[in-house]
């Protein structure tokens, strides 16, 4: 039987684990696919490429399946989020003058966002008062997860993003270099581009994603809605075939083989040693420093895949908070239903896994791990939740706009 | 571009900005390509088209501040460039940017957007602008870019059919060695053999140079 072909595209970042380890391990072939992985450097690339049919499905941020389906983008293809390629993944480096700074303010250096937080925003106040220019901070993509949780952190923490502080949007691999040249002072990225400028000594991490949002999406499987409706079966071994890999890439044991397949020149072509803290959780936060961070990235674990409608509307809230979009909703149905649990579903039936019951979940209502009711025993959720304390209830968007909007006035 | 939904699938009415140029070939036009080969292939014939107001990119870096100081009416960049990112973001939402600009001309016309993201052009363009001032300097763009890959893929193949040559004179170098054979017929040996394997000489000829290299070692 002729195998089902399947184009994929990936950028080359540890967070495309999952993915590449599906093709590299054997697990797509193994449900008969004929998966060929297209890296690309750009996610504009990638959203074009799917557009034009070039692609099927592919590595993604978060939020861009959402914003394609809102028609953000020029050219907006109609896009499907069926999995999640993991929960958490990023941190915010800042340079080594900035670290000093945040130092002289309060920050201990441990990676608490609060703290953290509360001193940069003492150093923001201090340049405002000396008349210094903003500080500057790179993001990868406007639509990302990596913009959106910045400046949440940002604006919870007293600094307003649009106006305290400068945002520019630069490549991943470019950013230590930026630091570097004191091109910019801080940025958010995934792993492994803040360890990058930690062992290169010209930057820290000051905070991370699992600590400002705990098991919080940040890559999803995008795929082109005409595939997901035309080819319902090559979709579902793809997804089965993701999920077995998501298992094997979670499982301890697997650590030195994962960072092997991900090193290797087809995909991320970087030293193994720079692919480990976000593996193994041990992040180097300042050169000797090694702080373990719980769940810093997470692939199989706590539901890791699936693809939460709660995570799609948070992310929503956040395009209405920035002004990216005008809420309604209507809107807000089509940033929901861009995530699709159902699809999700119906592929991994047949494993017989524990799959979640509900389509949506109160994000930050979890305080310790809990087991939830699912379709199999031993499915775990938790701790989750935001580190300024409150839940996120997707019944309840509205209000929660509110408290958002409140926060933004409340910034100095 | 700031979006107000429902109505972003909707094309802004051509000449709703007012955006006035006299002369088709008075547009300012941004090349981004890091590759200044192909760069210049597309400046040379946009110069040709009669076009003067084209401004070409190399850097990465502070391609912002070049844009918002040119305003340009028509940004063509690769594909793959990594800047793309930034000058999507930049164009979409920055509020530094003035002027809304919006990517390809017609999104309807969708053979025209494909034949440039295979070609590995993409485009961005103010909006307003009418398609046909744009679809020729896009028509350029993605035949260069296109001459431009096949120049490298014939760059390629002379390459490796140089190698080719070089490997498959060492084996017959060998065969006349070791069989005491005229070069003509070292030659014949090898196409014969190629023949009754059903295989390239090359291959037969890289195998025999590599097992010769074994056996000497």
């Amino acid at each position: 039987m002729p195998k089902s072909q399947i184009a994929i595209g990936f950028v080359p970042l540890l967070d495309s684990a999952v993915l590449v380890s599906a093709v590299a391990g054997g697990f797509t072939a193994d449900e008969g696919l004929d998966v060929r992985l297209v890296r690309e450097s750009a996610w504009s690339s990638i959203r074009d490429r799917l557009a034009v049919g070039h692609l099927h499905a592919a590595h993604m941020l978060a939020p861009m399946p959402i914003a394609a389906n809102l028609g953000l983008f020029p050219l907006s293809p109609s896009l499907v989020a069926p999995f999640a390629l993991g929960l958490g993944g990023n941190a915010v480096t800042v340079s080594n003058a900035l670290a000093e700074q945040m130092r002289a303010e309060g920050d201990r250096g441990d990676l608490d966002p609060v703290t953290a937080g509360a001193a940069l925003r003492e150093v923001v106040r201090a340049r405002r008062a000396a008349r210094a220019a903003p500080l500057r901070f790179g993001v990868v993509y406007h639509f990302s997860g990596h913009n959106y949780e910045l400046r949440f952190w940002l604006a919870a923490c007293g600094i307003d993003p649009d106006h305290d502080v400068e945002f520019v949007i630069l490549p991943p691999p470019y950013m230590p270099d930026a630091l570097a040249a004191g091109r910019i002072d801080g940025y958010c990225v995934g792993e492994p581009w803040n360890s990058s400028a930690v062992m290169r000594g010209v930057g820290r991490i000051a905070t991370v994603k699992a600590r400002i949002w705990r098991s919080s999406p940040e890559k999803v499987l995008g795929v082109a809605r005409d595939f997901a409706e035309t080819r319902p079966e090559a979709l579902d071994a793809l997804l089965r075939a993701l999920y077995r890999a998501a298992q094997w890439c979670g499982a301890p044991e697997n650590r030195e083989a994962l960072a092997s397949i991900l090193a290797a020149p087809a995909h991320l072509g970087l030293p193994r040693e720079l692919l480990l803290p976000a593996l193994s959780g041990e992040i180097l936060a300042a050169p000797g420093r090694v702080v373990p961070v719980e769940d810093f990235f997470v692939t199989a674990a706590k539901a890791a895949t699936f693809p939460w409608q709660s995570h799609a509307l948070w992310f929503y809230s956040q395009m209405v908070r920035w002004g990216d979009c005008s809420h309604s909703a209507h809107n807000a149905a089509i940033a929901r239903d861009s995530y699709r649990p159902d699809l999700y579903r119906r592929a991994l039936r047949s494993l017989g896994a524990p799959l979640p019951g509900a389509n949506l979940k109160v994000e930050g209502a979890l305080i310790r791990a809990t087991a939830v009711g699912a379709s199999a025993a031993g499915l775990v959720l938790g701790p989750d939740g935001f580190f300024d304390g409150h839940a996120f209830d997707p019944d309840r968007l509205d209000a929660y706009l509110a408290t958002q909007r409140r926060a933004r006035e409340v910034a100095i | 571009m700031r979006v107000e939904m429902p109505d972003a699938r909707a094309r802004p009415a051509a000449g709703q900005l007012g955006h006035q140029v006299s002369d088709d070939l008075d547009l300012s036009i941004l090349v981004i390509d890091e590759n200044a080969i192909r760069a210049s292939l597309i400046e040379q014939g946009l110069r040709m088209a009669g076009h003067t107001r084209v401004t070409m990119v190399h850097e990465l870096l502070g391609v912002a501040r070049i844009i918002e100081r040119m305003a340009p009416d028509v940004i063509v960049i690769d594909v793959e460039n990594p800047n793309r990112d930034m000058l999507d973001s930049l164009f979409l939402l920055s509020r530094s940017v003035k002027r809304p600009i919006a990517m390809f001309v017609d999104r309807s016309d969708r053979a025209a957007i494909e034949a440039a993201v295979e070609a590995g052009v993409s485009a961005y363009v103010v909006d307003g602008l009418k398609q046909e001032r744009i679809k020729p300097i896009l028509d350029m763009a993605i035949s260069r870019f296109n001459a431009f890959s096949r120049m490298e893929r014939e760059l390629e193949e002379a390459k490796s059919e140089l190698e080719n040559r070089k490997v498959i004179d060492r084996a017959k170098c060998i065969l006349m060695r070791s069989r005491g054979l005229s070069e003509e017929a070292a030659y014949k040996l090898l196409r014969t053999t190629a023949m009754n394997q059903n295989r390239k000489i090359i291959d037969i000829a890289q195998s025999l140079v590599m097992t010769a290299g074994l056996l000497e070692a």
